[in-house]
């Protein structure tokens, strides 16, 4: 396992490295560097200041040189400033992290008790079997958007139950404001845990231990719940830890549809608002988060079942 | 079997319905860009089957104006990921040694991150910087499908590459080395049709990442920009106008799902088959 780890936190950092590059070039493509800007926000500017503000922020200088010395100060701990939120990047990152990771571990949990029930109840009763089908297609088709824009439609336009996006006020209870988003992440994820908790249930059940533990006398309840399951539940961390990226982006559209301040929320606005410092930064943590889940995932499956060898 | 009829009737259908936009707006004698500010929000009649959006166009023809877009950009997205997939799949299965771990450790770079934040900060690329030009459809479309191919190839090459190193260690393309075949015709007689059926499959589910994920950038303004209509960003309108027209935000949803879930049935019927 040592050796597993000390072999991926070389490869998670160069791919950050050339992420960080990748997307530096691209952002030098983006229309608008914060001196044109800055031109067209006022108007008493003349061509000379913003002259004089790119080299005073060292905006003339070509795109590699900004790059290294950008990384340089990062590798150094200084994480710069955010030009809109005109705080220090740092202040602006965490709790938009801690927000999203609320979100997505709230919806994970919700997605895996749903997902291996369905597929428990499809293993179980296979004449059930078609239909946790259909209710995993239309979850794997529906786009969550929609499904979140369907459940503002029902909770908070018709019915008023709910909220229909946005930040909890200071002092009132979060989880109004967590229910829709959690069950339009958590819909989506469902599905492919059910399906995949079915094959792999049904699988278990026919091995011969399950037969041998049925005849020293062990009830179906234990041997669901000791023999069946922690077997079954080895492909479906798998699922978890390939679907680690796919999580994020779920948190950013869903973030997006219910107003939300998270990192997807934060990543799509700093892009929107040219605020390429914070993009970048977040960008990069929201990379570095999905690949250390991914790292997590594949150690926990290594530890469910030994046999997995260290490729 | 009944799956891969299923999904492919439903596909047909789509591509009719397409096909169909300009039949319709000939027939009605209106067209999906024509605001008519006396029939905002009006609700579902005879004149307006879906009802009208924020300016007053027809929803059911904008629906099928959508159709176009969404379904050519995942069609086209996903043909480019699956040409593109399989070339660097064989080349990887075919040369081996440092090719194949350098192709493959990208691969796993590209699905190690998460793809949707980098979308939407290349989605932000302005087109001008690259000799394109600003706002037209095609520039749209050509930049939304070489961001998904940009991803896409992923999934094709994982698996053309461990079809074809099963193909290349078989005793068939043995004898036909043994024959004198040349490298290329070995590769092109033997192992490239070994690779249909999975590629097939991993083309269908392409053309349903590819719909859904052009709707997302699309709903988040980042795809096909406005007037045209592409079914993400009619919901995008239908979301601002959630209390004066609900139903306005069911159908381009609804076209999205049928998509998606039609090219999973195909794909699904395709490995079933197998």
């Amino acid at each position: 396992m040592l050796r597993m780890v000390a072999l991926r936190l070389p490869q998670i950092a160069l791919t950050l490295a050339l992420l960080s590059l990748a997307a530096w070039f691209a952002i030098g493509l983006m229309p608008g560097d914060p001196a044109s800007l800055a031109l067209v926000s006022d108007p008493r500017l003349t061509a000379e200041d913003a002259a004089r503000l790119r080299a005073l922020h060292g905006l003339d200088q070509p795109l590699m040189a900004r790059y290294l010395a950008w990384a340089g100060a990062l590798l150094r701990g200084e994480l710069g400033y955010s030009r809109l939120y005109a705080q220090p990047v740092a202040d602006v990152l965490w709790p938009a992290l801690r927000s999203t990771l609320v979100l997505v571990g709230s919806a994970v949990g919700l997605a895996a008790l749903a997902g291996v029930a369905l597929g428990g109840l499809a293993a179980l009763r296979p004449r059930l079997a078609p239909l946790v089908d259909a209710v995993a297609l239309l979850g794997q088709a529906m786009p969550g958007f929609w499904l979140g824009i369907l459940l503002i439609i029902l909770f908070a336009v018709w019915l008023g139950w709910l909220p229909a996006g946005g930040a909890p006020p200071p002092g009132e209870a979060g989880w109004p404001f967590l229910v829709l988003p959690v069950a339009t992440i958590a819909f989506g994820q469902m599905a492919a845990y059910a399906r995949h908790a079915a094959a792999a249930l049904s699988a278990e059940l026919h091995r011969p231990f399950i037969t041998s533990a049925r005849a020293r006398g062990a009830g179906e309840g234990r041997i669901l719940w000791r023999h069946a399951l922690p077997n079954a539940g080895v492909p479906l961390l798998t699922l978890l830890a390939l679907d680690a990226g796919a999580l994020v982006s779920g948190a950013l559209v869903t973030e997006t549809v219910f107003a939300r301040p998270g990192m997807g929320k934060l990543l799509y606005d700093s892009v929107m608002g040219n605020d390429y410092n914070l993009a970048l930064l977040a960008l990069l943590l929201v990379a570095l988060v999905t690949m250390l889940a991914t790292l997590a995932a594949d150690l926990a499956q290594r530890w469910l079942d030994p046999r997995i060898g260290e490729r | 079997m009944t799956r891969l009829r299923l999904g492919l009737a439903l596909l047909a259908l789509l591509a009719l319905a397409a096909i169909a936009a300009p039949l319709l707006e000939g027939w009605t004698g209106r067209d999906a860009f024509a605001p008519d500010l006396f029939a905002r929000y009006a609700p579902p009649s005879a004149e307006y089957p879906l009802g009208a959006d924020e300016l007053g166009r027809d929803l059911l023809l904008r629906l099928l104006h959508g159709a176009r877009v969404s379904l050519g950009v995942g069609v086209a997205a996903a043909l480019a990921a699956a040409l593109l997939g399989t070339a660097i799949g064989l080349l990887a299965a075919w040369r081996g040694g440092w090719v194949d771990a350098a192709l493959m450790r990208l691969a796993d770079g590209l699905l190690a991150l998460p793809a949707l934040p980098i979308l939407v900060l290349l989605a932000a690329v302005d087109p001008a910087a690259l000799g394109l030009p600003r706002g037209a459809l095609a520039t749209d479309m050509l930049r939304i499908t070489g961001i998904l191919v940009l991803f896409g190839w992923v999934g094709v090459a994982r698996l053309a590459r461990a079809t074809a190193i099963t193909l290349l260690a078989s005793d068939y393309v043995r004898a036909a080395r043994a024959l004198g075949v040349t490298e290329a015709g070995v590769l092109w007689r033997h192992v490239l049709p070994g690779l249909a059926a999975p590629v097939a499959v991993a083309s269908a589910l392409a053309v349903a990442g590819a719909i859904l994920a052009e709707s997302v950038l699309s709903f988040l303004g980042l795809g096909i920009q406005p007037p045209v209509p592409s079914w993400g960003n009619m919901l995008a309108n239908a979301q601002e106008a959630v209390f004066a027209a609900p139903l306005a935000a069911v159908w381009p949803g609804l076209a999205i799902l049928l998509a998606v879930a039609a090219c999973a049935l195909v794909a699904d019927g395709v490995a079933r088959r197998r």
